[in-house]
């Protein structure tokens, strides 16, 4: 064998394709962790993912109080299945996931996006969810440098040490 | 572990080039320590570099959000100050431990 050659990580492609706040985040942490290595970063949102991007609703995601097994209460009980269907309390878990957050200096969604392009990074939206949604441009954050077809942001993933990662 | 001397001085880095002791950071060492990234320090760099020394003393987590909050440049600026990983290079020229934030 010959001596271990490394390739180090020059350009990482990440797709998010869902609207929880956590699935959000977690696209998010990884985008501006890359930046800050001085990464080459590329995000491409799509389907429910969009609502990061979009400026009606990137202050509003929410976590899922239902159908996720991850839920615990305060105290460590499992959270019962019942009372994630309650009236309001899937926003008073999403609101005490983002005061947790913010305690620990996590940026909003708005203020993550422009510290992604503050950095170089780059955020792109699908062009097939945003037909679907019946979203334009206009109905995007400022951050977003352009609407692709899946073909286009392939076409920007290309070169050697580079990883498409999907949340 | 490495000795380096910078400004007259031989100090202590580890592996990636952080200082292991902090406490023997001079200013004048941050003019060599940038040499090696090839930067030229302006007025700009050491007050971002007395920010995020005295947030280390101080015990508070360092985060490139933190040093766009100072007042003294905004994450855009940070970025054009320190190309490519601003809080790591910014760091090793302040003589502070590695960063270990994740935002």
């Amino acid at each position: 064998m010959n001596a271990k050659e490394e390739f180090p990580l020059k350009k990482v492609c990440i797709i998010c394709a869902k609207a929880n706040l956590e699935d959000v985040y977690a696209s998010l942490v990884m985008a501006n962790g890359a930046v800050m290595e001085g990464i080459e970063t590329k995000v491409f949102f799509t389907f429910f993912g969009l609502d990061a991007i979009t400026k009606k609703q990137m202050n509003k995601l929410h976590t899922a109080t239902v159908g996720n097994t991850g839920m615990r209460l305060p105290n460590g009980w499992a959270f019962p299945t019942f009372m994630g269907t309650i009236p309001g309390i899937e926003g008073m878990v999403s609101g005490m996931m983002k005061k947790q957050m913010e305690a620990l200096d996590i940026p909003t969604v708005p203020e993550f996006l422009e510290m992604i392009t503050a950095g170089g990074g780059e955020i792109y939206a699908c062009k097939l969810a945003m037909d679907m949604f019946k979203l334009t441009k206009a109905d995007l954050s400022d951050e977003v440098k352009d609407v692709l077809t899946v073909g286009d942001f392939y076409g920007l993933c290309g070169g050697q040490g580079t990883q498409i990662i999907f949340t | 572990m490495a000795t380096k001397i910078f400004a007259g001085i031989s100090v202590d880095v580890n592996d990636e080039g952080y200082f292991t002791d902090s406490s023997k950071w001079v200013k004048e060492m941050a003019t060599e320590i940038a040499k090696e990234f090839n930067l030229e320090l302006t007025q700009k760099h050491y007050e971002v570099i007395s920010f995020i020394r005295e947030r280390f003393q101080k015990g508070e987590a360092l985060t490139i959000r933190s040093v766009g909050k100072s007042g003294i440049t905004d994450i855009k600026g940070f970025y054009t100050l320190f190309p490519g990983a601003p809080l790591k290079m910014a760091s090793k020229i302040a003589g502070i431990p590695k960063p270990v934030s994740c935002v």
